[in-house]
């Protein structure tokens, strides 16, 4: 298991009121993200604990990509990876987001 | 003066050597060993019926039996080495040299066997390159094959899994050699003749049905959300954009998966009828859906399935069926239809290079090619014209020249990393280490990059086509390569601009939203859905049944 956190910024606040949302589960080649509105302005923090050791560059990269392609300013992001594929990883980021953004 | 006779002299030798253990044509399971002994001679090549999927498992272990003292030396000439069996002959020095193509389940024996110079190789072949030796300079003096029922003269019923059978025995049998087919039953009147019995020299009842491996069974539960995705990618940006209508699909999930969107999302994009419609294909279970919807014209199979029998003796609209009623399948035949006849290929690879060359070697396994490099290749020698052929040669031509010929649509699908995180691009591909080790004249490729036409991963299209050089084609690639070390290290302005030519096709470029990747698009999401989408007909083997 290794644990990290990454910060960015955004272009923007994620927009909608959704305070929290949960997406994706905990199974193998898959992960599960938990996303809070509990930061400020356009800060984005992402805790990443993975069973996968070794991968740190590419999550930086996944998440450098993924907050461009997305605006996800003022959210914290808690993932926990079972050996998810970079590209499982940005679809359940994008997933996330889009339910935050609609919910009520 | 020469004596223009010695195969037939040599053969009558050998057949009246044998005709103390048979009966007629009919040779008992216990004297199958014996009779083996005086048919075959060292030094001889031996064709041992291992297709991709039926094998002529009976007679491989008798063959195994003989002393390597009175019989060696064998040069084995079969398209598929699957067996512990087939791999026995070799590490008991009964055989030395070996010609084949495919070897699935023994890729991993016959690389430590060649390591280990217990195996001369001479060549890993593609299906019709090896059958088509068998009429130039691999002709077997001896073949051992396997077949469901014959009668007393030798007709022979092969049953769905024809697959190799004619091919070998037609082989054989016109120049002077031996013929022996194990049966699973001796019976009065077979349903079809497949090999008329003036063919067959020895059938032998085995003790037990021969083995068929079911090869082309995906689970629909095991589909996942990446592979959706780039099915969605491939049927907007390949299958809408050419219209293919005659095709071949390989076995992996990314095609099981557009197999299972065409009810689906291809009916939602109008693409039924105008694609698809014809194909040479094995009897995939993922193919049910679309046929059932009405899809499909015709199928031609280079064998059979488990479990699809039923079905396909219903449908015999849809797939070739003999008047007994099964089905019908023939290897060659079927390998001649997906290179000639047929628009695209499409399926998937393990490792793919900066210039778009693939392979399934890894450095411990050696999968051999099956039929992968003739699907997945331009035929030159083709002629006839059709929209997406034509289209193809006009993107790859840029629109110069008065005499722009078609191009076959190669198409590899590939998620960027393959099984425990390892990357599918690579700036070397593990076969040229492999070739290096084990002193091969020639790596073993299974596409050539130039006859790649296009590369689908879950980041986009890379079209191929429209590269005009080295170059492109690597950018193109690395700007399809996702977070793998090679997709990590693209120029990102080229790549840009390669977008910006149409070259890279990502899926907003598309119109397709990654959001709507998921399961609820599958027209079948488990094998229980296949069975009820075939009104009962399919019987899956007991492995993918959880009911």
């Amino acid at each position: 298991m290794e644990t990290f956190t990454i910060r960015a910024r955004a272009r923007a606040p994620l927009p909608g009121t959704g305070r929290q949302a949960i997406v994706g589960v905990v199974a193998s080649g898959n992960l599960e993200i938990l996303l809070e509105r509990s930061e400020t302005d356009n800060d984005v923090v992402v805790d990443v604990a993975t069973s996968a050791r070794g991968f740190r560059a590419v999550w930086e990269a996944v998440v450098a990509d993924f907050v461009t392609r997305s605006s996800p300013g003022g959210v914290r992001f808690s993932i926990h990876d079972n050996g998810a594929r970079p590209d499982t990883v940005t679809l359940r980021l994008l997933q996330g987001v889009k339910l935050l953004e609609t919910q009520p | 003066m020469r004596d223009w006779t010695r195969q037939k002299t040599e053969r009558a030798t050998r057949m009246d050597a044998a005709a103390p253990f048979a009966d007629g044509k009919v040779v008992a399971a216990d004297n199958a060993t014996d009779m083996l002994r005086r048919v075959i001679k060292s030094g001889d090549r031996v064709c041992l019926e291992g297709d991709n999927q039926k094998q002529a498992d009976f007679l491989a272990s008798c063959l195994a039996q003989v002393d390597p003292a009175d019989i060696h030396d064998l040069h084995i000439v079969q398209s598929g080495l699957v067996l512990p069996e087939h791999l026995d002959l070799f590490r008991l020095g009964i055989a030395k040299k070996l010609d084949f193509s495919y070897s699935g389940p023994q890729s991993g024996a016959i690389a430590r066997a060649l390591d280990q110079g217990k195996i001369e190789l001479g060549a890993i072949h593609t299906y019709i390159e090896l059958f088509a030796r068998y009429y130039v300079d691999l002709t077997p003096n001896v073949a051992l094959i396997a077949g469901v029922c014959a009668d007393r003269d030798g007709n022979l019923y092969t049953g769905p899994n024809t697959e190799d059978t004619p091919t070998i025995v037609e082989a054989t049998a016109y120049k002077s050699g031996v013929v022996i087919a194990q049966v699973n039953k001796i019976v009065d009147k077979v349903p079809r003749v497949d090999i008329p019995g003036d063919q067959i020299d020895f059938v032998v009842e085995a003790p037990r049905p021969f083995y068929v491996e079911p090869l082309f069974t995906r689970d629909p539960g095991a589909v996942t959300d990446s592979q959706i995705l780039m099915a969605m990618i491939a049927l907007k940006g390949i299958y809408a954009e050419y219209r293919p209508k005659r095709l071949n699909h390989g076995i992996g999930f990314a095609t099981a998966a557009i197999e299972l969107l065409l009810p689906t999302y291809g009916e939602k994009l109008g693409l039924r009828g105008e694609v698809a419609t014809h194909w040479a294909l094995n009897p995939h279970p993922t193919l049910i859906p679309a046929i059932e919807s009405g899809w499909v014209e015709q199928i031609h199979c280079f064998g059979s399935e488990v479990g699809m029998d039923r079905y396909m003796s219903a449908r015999p609209d849809v797939y070739f069926t003999g008047k007994d009623g099964t089905l019908r399948s023939n290897r060659l035949m079927c390998q001649n239809a997906g290179l000639y006849a047929c628009d695209m290929f499409i399926g998937s690879t393990l490792q793919i290079d900066l210039a778009g060359n693939s392979s399934t070697v890894t450095p411990d396994r050696i999968a051999g090619f099956g039929g992968a490099p003739n699907m997945g290749s331009d035929a030159h020698g083709r002629r006839h014209v059709s929209d997406a052929w034509l289209k193809a040669g006009r993107e790859a031509a840029g629109g110069a020249g008065p005499l722009v010929r078609g191009r076959k649509l190669v198409v590899q699908m590939v998620e960027t990393f393959g099984e425990g995180m390892k990357p599918a691009f690579v700036e070397e591909l593990d076969s040229l280490a492999l070739a290096r080790k084990l002193n091969m004249e020639l790596a073993p490729v299974m596409i050539f990059g130039d006859d790649v036409t296009h590369i689908v991963t879950e980041e986009g299209i890379a079209n191929l086509l429209l590269c005009r050089n080295a170059d492109d084609v690597e950018q193109a690639i690395r700007g399809v390569a996702g977070y793998t070390p090679v997709g990590m290290a693209r120029d990102r302005a080229k790549v840009e601009a390669l977008r910006q030519r149409g070259v890279i096709r990502r899926p907003e470029d598309l119109g397709v939203d990654p959001m709507e990747a998921n399961r609820n698009l599958l027209a079948a999401r488990s094998i229980r859905d296949l069975v009820t989408w075939s009104d009962g007909l399919y019987s899956p083997p007991s492995k993918f049944r959880n009911w």
